[in-house]
């Protein structure tokens, strides 16, 4: 069992990440789309779609960031410090845009401020994960297991493009979010967006693709040599088929498709990135097994996970399916 | 400029963990309460009891959202400023935090939207069960954080390897020597704050003569549980008190002002500590009732700061006076409690308008003592992060002063405008008051969500949201 524990908690720390990425990333994508209408009513509808949920989604972060402590110290450790500004104004844009939903209501008539910080942290939220994103991929530099680099390593253009990417695609989880969730010009506003984020999203990823095996060794030499690129060739080209499926769907006018195409979309990627990097948790230094907590340590919250995790889910998809049904405009409140 | 990076990461940590814990505080308290109002509902069908569970959940809502979004921060805030202390420690005290997000954060989250947003939607049962659950969430929550503070404090049940932490046993780690104490303290302390918060609400709608059926309940209920677990804090804390004597002796002498173990220890109500002269300047002390108090005897000897190396002192003013402040605080609400049991046998609760004034202003009390609390702990704790084991100047991130001065003074700003708002909004919904007659007979699904707040915003703006022209009407009374 012991030689496993780091690739198991690997893979579940790699299953929150996913799982935050697609639920906090429909409900930080209608902060991304917020200035896209000036309709009080409209953005009512659309914080409304979300207020339920907003707050278990972002428990995926803290698993995420909670889990890599307990289960890789010495990661977090590293990666912590080494993107400490990102992470700081990540966090503080989560706080803006978190007491924003309970704010905006109270604060009416006078919530435009809260608008604002809405809107702006939810798309700065979402930027910076990506720069965060784009420069792990890039490699962090260590040095005696710990963060031997300056306070702005991390900004590169790649990162930089990356964090764009991630707004835009955000936005599109959002943009299929709001035409499954809701009726009238918000869900026609997410139809107009989608179409165009989805083309957006489409080139950042191939850009990526491209950017990444050009610029790393180790990156071209995963995807390009032999015999992995019998293997792996299929995603390009699921990725490359689910965009067109997501694309017919939104001109045939299809509700629910849509997102979950998106969705597929965003696990291909996240799929490739996978591939990618591992087994490094902090490239180009340090693996899982580099990185791992005492086996006991993980041994001990893995017996409790095996029971809970199935039970949060249960009830995540219960609160889920309570709430389900659309909302249109002037409902929301009575 | 030159910044020391140790002292910005321990302002920068104690600023954001102070603001954190305020809303902790008040939640753990607040779920609890209205799973009551809700369990009294549902049994006697009174409607005032429902007024009074919609009317606390939307102030409920407010304060839950600035707490998740501070506790956010927290989480990561021991990778970004405190590294080699996530590395030192995180094979101990990483899974109690994994615990609380598995076990507390997703139950809490979760059923919050159902609390929130279910009143309209939902039967009564289900709105009441995941209040319930809320409250359960939020006790669990603090059950394994206090763990991972209190093996801080007095860690045991684990064994340092190449300068690591390694669990022996997860029993003594959990149940560390400090834990019971702490847990038991703190819990109690978030039900005292709410409670007080609860009986300065009710007192200022009695003054103004407005929801006075609703006041009078609120009046009985928080006066009934501060009579009670007013003198039971003091209590649990003289144990606490009794129990860190044993595991961080120089805490206790910094708290009690004490300097030389060759005297007995005096109960000192009033000094200025001077760490250069080892002397309290202007003391007015009892004599031997430190001793008393500590070791039961007149007599008894106990630890003074003199008797630890200088390097291993804490800074003994600023754990001395939190102290005061505390044990002050739990002081006055024993008399608040005791005082209002007494004015309720006479049946003169609501009509003694010394009472009552004085009480609507102390609704900040349970916080500062909380506050004060945390820092005779935390700093008392000091110059450790892990007593004994870990010193605080060792446990830094190698992140640049720069870095961390600048992220400070965005969190002062930021938390400045959040918190202030925060403020004066629950403070709005606390002047709209408890609203609504009969309640809304849940209607079909399928369903549509709304802000908890939203409607208490209608209410006190008179003003329906997203409809531009309707008038302003003032809050009635
Ligand atoms: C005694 C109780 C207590 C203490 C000492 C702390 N917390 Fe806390 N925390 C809670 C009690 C709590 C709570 C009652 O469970 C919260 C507060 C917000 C909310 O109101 O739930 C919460 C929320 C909360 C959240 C958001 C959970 C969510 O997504 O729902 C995080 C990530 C943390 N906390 C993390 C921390 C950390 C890292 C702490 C210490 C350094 C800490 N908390 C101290
Ligand atoms: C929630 C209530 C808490 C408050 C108000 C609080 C307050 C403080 C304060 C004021 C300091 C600075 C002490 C100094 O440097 O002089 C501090 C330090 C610290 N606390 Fe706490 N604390 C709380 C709970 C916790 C918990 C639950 C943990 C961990 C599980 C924790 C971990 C730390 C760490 C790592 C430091 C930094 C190192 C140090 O300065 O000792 N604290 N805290
Ligand atoms: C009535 C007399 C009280 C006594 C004798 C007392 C005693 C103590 C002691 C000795 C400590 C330090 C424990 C340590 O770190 O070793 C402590 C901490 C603390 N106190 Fe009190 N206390 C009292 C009242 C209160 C009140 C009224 C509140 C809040 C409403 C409160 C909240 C706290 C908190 C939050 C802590 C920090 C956490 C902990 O270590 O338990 N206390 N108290």
């Amino acid at each position: 069992m012991e030689p496993y524990l780091p690739l198991i908690w690997a893979g579940l720390i790699g299953t929150a990440v996913a799982m935050y990425v697609i639920l906090d990333g429909f409900d930080l994508g209608i902060g991304v789309l917020f200035p896209f209408t000036r309709e009080e009513e409209d953005r009512d509808v659309m914080m409304n779609s979300v207020a339920p949920f907003w707050d278990g989604n972002e428990t995926w972060l803290v698993l995420g960031g909670g889990g890599l402590w307990v289960a890789f110290p010495t990661a977090y450790a590293v990666i912590m410090p080494a993107f400490y500004l990102p992470v700081i104004g990540m966090l503080l844009a989560l706080v803006l845009r978190g007491v924003s939903f309970e704010f905006r209501w109270v604060a009416k008539p006078s919530h435009c401020m809260w608008d604002v910080a809405f809107a702006g942290g939810s798309i700065t939220a979402a930027f910076l994960q990506g720069v965060i994103l784009g420069g792990l991929l890039q490699g962090v530099n260590v040095v005696d297991r710990q963060y031997a680099g300056g306070a702005f390593d991390w900004l590169t253009p790649f990162a930089v493009f990356v964090g764009i990417a991630v707004v835009a695609g955000y936005g599109l989880l959002g943009a299929t979010w709001l035409i499954m969730r809701t009726t009238g010009p918000v869900r026609e506003l997410g139809r107009h967006w989608a179409t165009i984020l989805l083309f957006a999203v489409l080139g950042a990823m191939a850009v990526i693709s491209l950017w990444t095996p050009l610029t790393i060794d180790r990156i071209a030499a995963r995807w390009f040599s032999l015999p992995n690129l019998y293997f792996l060739w299929p995603i390009p080209l699921a990725a490359a088929l689910i965009g067109f499926g997501v694309w017919h769907w939104l001109r045939q006018g299809r509700e629910n498709l849509p997102f979950f195409g998106t969705i597929a979309l965003f696990l291909l990627g996240y799929a490739g990135l996978v591939i990618s990097t591992a087994p490094y948790l902090v490239p180009p230094h340090l693996t899982f097994w580099d990185t791992a907590a005492a086996p006991s340590s993980q041994m001990f919250l893995l017996v409790g996970t095996v029971f809970l995790l199935p039970m949060i889910l249960g009830y995540t998809a219960f609160v889920y399916w309570m709430f389900r049904g659309k909302i249109g405009p002037g409902e929301g409140y009575h | 400029m030159e910044f020391d990076p140790v002292l910005l990461a321990r302002i920068q940590f104690a600023f954001t963990i102070s603001f954190h814990i305020i809303f902790p505080a008040f939640t753990i308290g607040l779920s609890a309460f209205i799973t009551v109002l809700l369990l009294l509902w549902l049994r006697t069908d009174n409607e005032k009891f429902h007024r009074l569970a919609r009317f606390w959940t939307k102030i409920f809502a407010v304060s839950f959202a600035m707490g998740v979004v501070s506790g956010i921060v927290l989480s990561y805030q021991f990778g970004t400023n405190w590294s080699r202390f996530s590395e030192f420690s995180g094979n101990v005290i990483g899974p109690l935090i994994g615990y609380e997000v598995l076990t507390a954060f997703y139950l809490e989250a979760t059923f919050l939207g159902i609390l929130l947003f279910g009143w309209n939607r939902f039967p009564p049962w289900l709105i009441t069960l995941a209040a319930g659950l809320v409250a359960v969430g939020t006790a669990t929550s603090a059950f394994w954080i206090l763990a991972a503070n209190s093996w801080m404090h007095t860690p045991t049940g684990h064994e340092i390897r190449n300068g690591i932490a390694f669990p022996v046993s997860w029993w003594e780690i959990i149940f560390n020597p400090s834990f019971p104490y702490r847990f038991a303290h703190m819990l109690n302390a978030a039900y005292l704050t709410t409670a007080v918060v609860v009986l300065a609400v009710g007192a200022r709608y009695l003054l103004a003569g407005r929801h006075v059926e609703e006041s009078r309940t609120m009046l009985r209920m928080a006066v009934g549980m501060i009579a009670i677990v007013a003198p039971l804090q003091l209590f649990i804390g003289d144990l606490h008190g009794l129990n860190t004597l044993k595991h961080q002796p120089a805490k206790v002498a910094a708290m009690e002002g004490h300097w030389n173990s060759k005297e007995p220890g005096a109960l000192v109500l009033f000094g200025i500590p001077d760490e250069k002269a080892r002397k309290n300047h202007y003391q007015i002390a009892l004599p031997g009732v430190g001793s008393l108090v500590l070791t039961h005897s007149w007599e008894g000897r106990y630890s003074g700061l003199t008797d630890f190396p200088e390097s291993d002192w804490p800074p003994v003013a600023n754990v001395f006076f939190s102290f005061r402040i505390m044990v002050g605080i739990g002081m006055l609400l024993i008399v608040v409690g005791l005082w209002g049991a007494y004015l309720w046998w006479r049946g003169s609760l609501f009509e003694s308008r010394w009472f009552l004034r004085s009480t609507s202003y102390m609704w900040p009390l349970g916080f500062i003592a909380i506050l004060a609390g945390w820092f005779v702990t935390e700093q008392g704790r000091q110059p450790w992060v892990v007593q004994g084991l870990l010193r605080t100047a060792d446990a830094t991130s190698p992140v640049p002063g720069a870095s961390v001065a600048s992220t400070l003074a965005l969190f002062v700003f930021i938390y400045g405008i959040v918190f202030s708002m925060g403020i004066y909004y629950i403070n709005r919904l606390i002047h709209a008051g408890p609203k609504g007659e009969a309640t809304a007979a849940p209607q079909g699904l399928p369903n549509r969500p709304l802000s908890a707040a939203e409607e208490a915003a209608r209410e006190a703006t008179g003003r329906g949201p997203g409809s531009g022209a309707r008038p302003l009407t003032p809050p009635k009374g």
